[in-house]
């Protein structure tokens, strides 16, 4: 049974607005295409109003307009200068934080932070003082964390927790000292979905396979289909010189919405494999090894072994195995090969294991 | 899927068997939940305490093989409690008294008997599924492979029509297709006994039509099953081999008798990105690409075709597969013109209404569920809206029948064989992604503490598992995960291939799926060595 | 002369039991026993073991009671029981040296304690000694006489407001939350700090607080929230618990009037923040305390996501009173917006410490002055800190205001915990702030920018400040943060930890400007700005500093004139403590 919805009306920056009740101010204030920056906000996740960054002008008082429901007659200022400098102050605070080391950092261009630093042109900040630097690095092979560029969001722990169900880390000790961590800040070992990477703000979380690999801005990015199991989630290939230096998903793209798992994320690596086979192989004797040929060659040789067969036994004593692997272009193509060229219905594929 | 992915987080009711679908299929997962987020209930049917068991509402920890017992119990109870969805047992379904008086004797305390699961739980479950309208199911595997497993999925969908939870939002019977592309090579006819679009190929007029569509004449007699060709090329009536993507000396059962058999071939040639165990016993190796190096397209599990499209070269002379059949296909006559894969799906779209509508430019916007006849129909969100294409269907009596092999002195373990969550099948791919190996690199057999206890296996200790067929070493992995009595190997590691243990002997009647959930084993230390 | 009754009390809160009181109890059995007094006497003697009566200083304090006139001993200690025995008790003659002192009867003439009274008097221990003082009969009236909403109404009549936080009306936020949809409903009793003495003295009032509030809102469950080392607490509050629940006043069918009532413990640990109340509720719900942001409220939203009503025990201690007594004799206490009395907690250079209890109103100076008995070595008072570590810090030249929500307010502080230092001459200002930023700083839970780094940034400044590297514009920074913190931080000790700084800044602002520009401290505190001299016309070169001195900066021969080598001293001021002719300054 659908709840009734009721309608409020109310104002930002000058704007009227009618929203249905228990819309936030910053949902209600996107939908006329005012914009409200925060570091901790994330659509996947519950909302904690933890950044402070979209606080917001109402009567005079500060809300923060992720958590603030709207009520009716509401007047929202999104940019007064009381506002905007606030932002710009609490934007001051977590840079004070924060290690200055945007040019080596994997996350530069990317980075929530370092963008809303560009906005508000913070090149010194005013607030200056200790900052809090770990020796200790996490040995997992997947994911870096960087706990230093960490702003404690708590977008990763939320995530982790509510959408993927594991909590494998949380907060950990208080005050400036508070820190995102596994259980006894031992080394992460979660399932490794990278979730946490995707929501991360900064570039305290960075897949380890992609440091230092290339700036996203000298990347194609391709938009394809997960080659895993069959749920078929869509995939961002990140391409530089001919080779897959990344793979994120997008929010809103395909039945993934942006997540994935670890094999999606993190297993790609196989396409530039120095195994991969580069030529046809032919055993030329039985018994011998196999060795490099032609595609000519090659192909000849199926061609009139297949025939011979064919020709002696009949085209029954020919199978053929395709994959649920390849495309179905590629596999509709090897069934009408074997039932039309080859001229039998023995044909199937892996479906069953 | 009967049902659509994007519906699982509004179900009410989730009932999950034979599934472990968090490491299995992590995505779904996730959806999963968020349906509980949102107030859902999860049943979790399954030996294994799966990783999402953790979240459910009710656990039935069946011993393994006794699907049918577990599922026809809660239709007793279903039946017994009025739970029933009448009006659409009259209106869609035929066999239904026939069918009821088959459950007679799966009462709770045989149910118990037979499963394991205390009765109690087998009533709490049929309650709770039978209780909502909106309750969909969700099995994989641990319901298909078994001797019996056509049975098993008759009476899942037994289930579904008793209390009309089919051809409605946020309902159905939804199998979890388990590889990227499984839907397509169905739907593109890669199975013996049908044309794309499961158009049976002993029919006439069906052969008739894609006669005329291939101008080729074409055989009535249906084909040999993948799980068959290995016998029948040991007794000599298949003679040569093509596999494209397919690595079957590790993926069928029974290794050895694979290999046997591939050896006995008078050819053997095969198209693969990688040297695979095949690959090592053919005659020509083709090199070929992989998803990221062509276009194309895959159907996912909802019957979406989403896009693949090529993002980076191929290495050395790798060519697309389509290329090389196409050549192939010259070769020996038969001459195959296409300038693009686009051609190729166009031509899939011609024969199979159901794909007709969907155009690679319509899914640059997103994918497309078929059925989607038209340029303009939308897809299909979910099969079966105002009743079936056939008409009524029926339901199927299905009994008990044991599984093929069972524990006995010698061999008194039950292996059931699946995927862990790092590695992927036979791990070509997987295995070549560093983290992950680095990470999830070693086989290993999870046993019961109270089993390891008994043969005073310790954790992370060497083992050998030995069935009729074969045996492996590997890391023994000491976890609850597992009943007591039974092992579980994942099937990933090509240096412990579970296959040299499971039984090619074993298969369903119908389907021909192998029972790789069931094989009788032993497990022993290793003598200390020095 | 006959005797006819004879009632002996030992204070035995957490601090009488620290100085000794179970043994100083246990040896006037011994004695009465031992000398067989009762037989001598004529009479049976009580003991009573009796809660904190505030005087924590002077304890362990008992009072002997012989045909109802009452003697208090102080500071009594087992070696002097048997005396008191011999020559009060057997004898009849109070030995006057030991009695309770002036103080003890200033400190408790000037206080007014409706609910601290019982502590003192009552074994808590005991639920027919509360019984006998009228305990659980407002609860009885309340569930069986009264309406849920009549409840509240005489709670908001009363003037009630939350004895923790930001001070709202008790009535009102009851009102709230039994307004709500939701059949379950929380009720939630927050035993703080400040709280213990009413948990060791009167547990019971808390949980008959309790079970009102419980009925009044529509709670089926209530929860004691309190850390788990405040052992004493817990264990008087589980006894008496229990002991409610053998007589039937919490469980089912209260009264027989078909209410049903449970109340379960929730441990926490040592953690500022849980006074925050939905930090408080995260915690019991056994996640990290971190603050919920608001709205919801707690009332309409609370724990386990159902309307709860936190208030701390104070609060709830004052339910029974209010309902047995009347929403007017309540009102008829305290000032025109702040009714009833509040417990405070004295401490710092008054020369009485401990806990107090006085009408909303009374003014600073009464307190520190009359009940705290002025300052300690009749220096001069500099300042009185109000409400904890994040109240505000007034001036002496304040201290005619009383002590109420709204003045409170308006000096930048806040009725708070009840924190109450007094500071004298001898205390720096911007030390003192530090302090208690140092402590906000550590007990931020870190969830929100303005408090997780501004507090940090605060204590550093201020460090600054203090280490005489202090900048003017590091008051603009001070001045920015505080601003900052107050105005955008997530829950309510982000937004007043900077209150001890605004009121300081405020009032000492040349304070500030000495240790900044003139690299002074003029209280002779901070160690980086200060220096220690010798007057040599005053030293009589005794040594005592030379052997007190442990840097040995101190240097001289006897009765001679000594000198301190600048280079070597710490600053440490053992010297000038050790003098007796005040022949060591600071400057």
């Amino acid at each position: 049974m659908e709840k009734p919805i009721n309608s409020i009306s109310l104002v930002i920056d000058g704007k009227q607005i009618s929203v249905p009740s228990g819309t936030t101010i910053l949902d209600a204030a996107k939908q006329v295409g005012i914009t409200i920056p925060a570091l901790c906000y994330h659509p996947k996740v519950s909302r904690s109003g933890a950044c402070r960054v979209c606080i917001v002008e109402v009567g005079g008082t500060l809300v923060t307009a992720c958590t603030t429901p709207v009520s009716g007659g509401m007047e929202v200022i999104t940019n007064s200068p009381y506002v905007e400098n606030m932002r710009r102050d609490l934007i001051d605070l977590i840079l004070s934080d924060h290690p200055y080391d945007c040019m080596v950092c994997q996350k530069t261009g990317e980075c929530e932070l370092q963008e809303l630093a560009y906005k508000y042109s913070i090149r010194n900040p005013v607030f200056r003082g200790e900052r809090r630097q770990y020796a200790q690095k996490d040995g997992n092979p997947f994911i870096d964390r960087d706990m230093e560029k960490c702003i404690l969001c708590g977008r990763c722990v939320k995530i982790c927790d509510e959408v993927q169900g594991v909590g494998a880390i949380d907060f950990a000790y208080k005050g400036f000292w508070a820190k995102v961590c596994p259980p006894f800040e031992q080394d992460l070992n979660c399932e490794f979905c990278g979730q946490c990477v995707m929501v991360c703000p900064t570039g305290a979380l960075i897949g380890k396979n992609w440091v230092a690999r290339g700036r996203y801005w000298n990347m194609r990015e391709v938009e394809s289909t997960c080659p895993y199991c069959g749920v078929g989630c869509t995939l961002s290939l990140h391409v530089k010189e001919n080779e897959i230096v990344r793979v994120t998903a997008k929010e809103g793209r395909g039945v993934n919405d942006g997540l994935l798992c670890v094999k999606g994320r993190f297993g790609y690596q196989f396409v530039s494999s120095p195994d991969r086979l580069k030529t046809p192989l032919i055993r030329r004797r039985k018994g011998g090894d196999l060795e490099p040929a032609t595609w000519d060659e090659a192909l000849g040789v199926v061609a009139s072994r297949l025939k011979r067969v064919k020709e002696q036994y009949g085209p029954d004593a020919i199978a053929g195995l395709s994959s649920a692997r390849c495309t179905t272009e590629d596999n509709y193509l090897f069934q009408k090969f074997m039932r039309a060229a080859v001229g039998t219905n023995n044909v199937d594929h892996c479906a069953r294991l | 899927m009967t049902n659509s992915l994007r519906e699982i987080e509004d179900n009410e009711v989730l009932f999950i068997t034979g599934s472990n679908t968090k490491e299995a299929h992590p995505v779904i997962a996730n959806m999963m939940l968020k349906a509980r987020r949102k107030g859902a209930k999860i049943i979790i049917a399954d030996p294994r305490r799966v990783p999402l068991v953790r979240f459910a509402e009710l656990w039935l920890q069946q011993r393994p093989g006794t699907d049918i017992a577990l599922l026809n119990t809660m239709a007793h109870v279903i039946l017994k409690e009025g739970l029933i969805n009448e009006q659409f047992i009259n209106e869609q379904t035929t066999g239904f008294n026939d069918w009821r008086a088959s459950l007679d004797a799966f009462t709770p305390e045989a149910g118990e008997k037979l499963t394991g699961v205390p009765k109690g739980d087998l009533v709490r479950a049929a309650r709770i599924y039978g209780c909502s309208r909106r309750a969909a199911i969700y099995y994989t595997m641990g319901i298909t492979q078994h001797a019996q497993g056509t049975a098993n999925v008759n009476a899942v969908a037994n289930l579904a029509l008793l209390t009309g939870n089919i051809g409605r939002p946020f309902t159905g019977i939804n199998p979890l297709r388990g590889q990227n592309n499984v839907q397509g090579a169905c739907d593109a006819g890669c199975l013996p006994n049908v044309y794309p679009g499961y158009q049976r190929v002993d029919i006439p007029l069906v052969q008739q039509t894609f006669e005329r569509a291939w101008a080729m004449p074409l055989s009535v007699r249906p084909g040999l099953a993948a799980t068959e060709i290995t016998g029948k090329a040991l007794e000599g009536a298949v003679k040569a081999l093509y596999v494209m993507g397919e690595n079957p000396v590790l993926g069928d059962p029974n290794t050895e008798h694979t290999r046997k058999g591939f050896q006995k071939l008078d050819f053997l040639v095969v198209q693969d990105i990688f040297l695979t165990e095949t690959g090592m016993l053919a005659d020509v190796v083709l090199p070929a690409t992989c998803f990221a190096e062509k276009d194309g397209t895959f159907i996912n599990t909802d019957r979406r075709v989403q896009r693949v499209r090529k993002a980076v070269e191929p290495p050395g002379e790798a060519r697309e597969d389509w290329r090389v059949i196409a050549e192939l296909s010259k070769r020996l006559g038969y001459e195959m013109r296409y300038e693009s894969p686009e051609e190729i799906f166009e031509e899939l779209g011609r024969l199979w209404p159901a794909l007709e509508g969907i155009t690679y430019g319509r899914l640059e916007r997103g994918g497309i569920q078929w059925p989607c006849p038209t340029r303009s129909h939308p897809g299909t969100e979910f099969l079966y809206k105002g009743g079936f294409p056939r008409g009524k269907v029926s339901f199927t009596a299905v009994s008990m029948a044991p599984p093929v092999e069972r524990a006995d002195r010698e061999y008194p373990l039950v292996l059931t064989t699946g995927r862990n969550l790092f590695q992927y099948h036979f791990g070509s791919m997987t295995r070549r992604a560093a983290p992950i190996e680095s990470h999830a690199g070693k086989p290993y057999a999870e046993i019961h503490p109270e089993d390891a206890e008994h043969m005073r296996i310790s954790q992370d200790e060497t083992v050998r598992v030995t069935s009729r067929r074969g045996s492996i070493r590997l890391t023994a992995r000491i976890t609850e995960r597992v009943r007591r009595g039974e092992i579980f190997i994942p099937m990933h590691y090509a240096e412990a291939a579970v296959n040299v243990l499971t039984n090619n002997e074993a298969l369903d009647a119908f389907s021909k799926t192998p029972e790789f959930k069931i094989t009788a084993v032993k497990v022993e230390r290793l003598a200390q060595e020095g | 002369m006959s005797t006819s009754s004879v009632e002996i009390k030992v204070c035995l809160g957490t601090s009488g039991n620290a100085a000794g009181g179970e043994e100083v109890l246990r040896l006037f059995r011994h004695y009465v026993f031992d000398r067989a007094v009762e037989a001598r006497i004529g009479t049976r003697c009580e003991f009573r073991k009796v809660g904190c009566r505030g005087f924590c200083s002077k304890d362990v304090l008992v009072d002997v009671i012989i045909n109802g006139s009452k003697t208090t001993y102080q500071s009594v200690k087992p070696i002097m029981v048997e005396r008191i025995v011999d020559d009060h008790i057997v004898g009849g003659g109070p030995i006057p040296e030991w009695m309770a002192g002036d103080e003890y009867t200033s400190f408790h003439s000037k206080q007014y304690k409706i609910i601290l009274g019982p502590c003192g008097e009552i074994d808590p221990e005991n639920i027919d000694d509360y019984i006998r003082m009228n305990g659980y009969r407002a609860a009885r009236k309340a569930v069986t006489k009264m309406t849920p909403d009549g409840v509240i109404d005489v709670v908001t009549q009363s003037g009630l407001r939350g004895r923790g936080g930001s001070g709202f009306s008790t009535g009102e936020k009851w009102r709230i939350c039994r307004g709500q949809k939701n059949d379950t409903r929380y009720i939630i009793g927050n035993v703080g700090e400040v709280n213990r003495a009413l948990a060791e003295g009167n547990p019971h009032a808390i949980i008959e607080g309790l079970l009102i509030g419980g009925y009044a809102i529509g709670a089926q469950k209530g929860y004691l929230y309190i850390r788990e080392r405040y052992h004493l607490s817990v264990e008087r509050l589980r006894t008496a618990l229990d002991q409610a629940r053998d007589k039937g006043f919490i469980g089912k069918d209260i009264f027989g009037s078909g209410f049903d009532f449970n109340i379960e413990f929730s441990f926490g640990t040592e953690s500022f923040i849980c006074g925050e109340e939905t930090a408080l509720m995260e915690s019991i719900e056994g996640k990290r305390a971190m603050p919920r942001y608001r709205p919801p409220f707690p009332a309409e939203k609370g724990l386990w996501g159902m309307p709860t009503v936190i208030n701390n025990a104070e609060t709830f201690s004052n339910i029974p009173l209010i309902i047995g007594m009347g929403a007017d004799w309540f009102s008829s206490i305290g000032t025109a917006e702040s009714k009833g009395t509040k417990v405070f907690t004295l401490s710092g250079k008054v020369k009485n410490n401990g806990l107090v209890e006085i009408p909303m109103g009374m003014p600073l100076r009464e307190i520190v002055y009359s009940i705290g008995g002025g300052i300690a070595g009749n220096r001069k008072l500099k300042a009185v800190q109000v409400g904890g570590p994040s109240g505000g810090i007034i001036p002496e030249s304040m201290i005619d205001m009383g002590l109420d929500y709204e003045s409170l307010r308006k000096v930048g502080s806040i009725v708070g915990s009840g924190g109450m230092v007094v500071f004298d001459d001898e205390d720096c200002i911007v030390s003192v702030t530090k302090f208690f930023v140092e402590f906000l700083q550590r007990e931020s839970c870190g969830e929100c920018t303005p408090c997780r780094i501004g507090t940090k940034r605060m204590l550093e400044l201020l460090i600054k400040i203090t280490d005489g590297t202090g900048e003017i514009e590091d008051l603009d920074t001070l001045n920015r943060l505080s601003g900052i913190m107050t105005a955008s931080s997530l829950c309510g000790l982000g937004r007043t930890a900077s209150n001890p700084f605004i009121t300081s800044f405020n009032h000492f602002r040349d304070e500030y400007l000495a240790h900044i520009r003139d690299k002074k401290c003029p209280a002779g505190v901070c160690p980086a700005l200060v220096v220690f001299m010798v007057v040599p016309e005053k030293c009589k070169g005794c040594g005592l500093c030379r052997k007190a001195c442990p840097a040995g900066a101190v240097t001289g021969e006897i009765k001679k004139a000594h000198d301190i080598n600048q280079e070597l001293c710490i600053k440490c001021g053992a010297c000038y403590k050790v003098c007796k002719l005040k022949a060591i300054k600071k400057q």
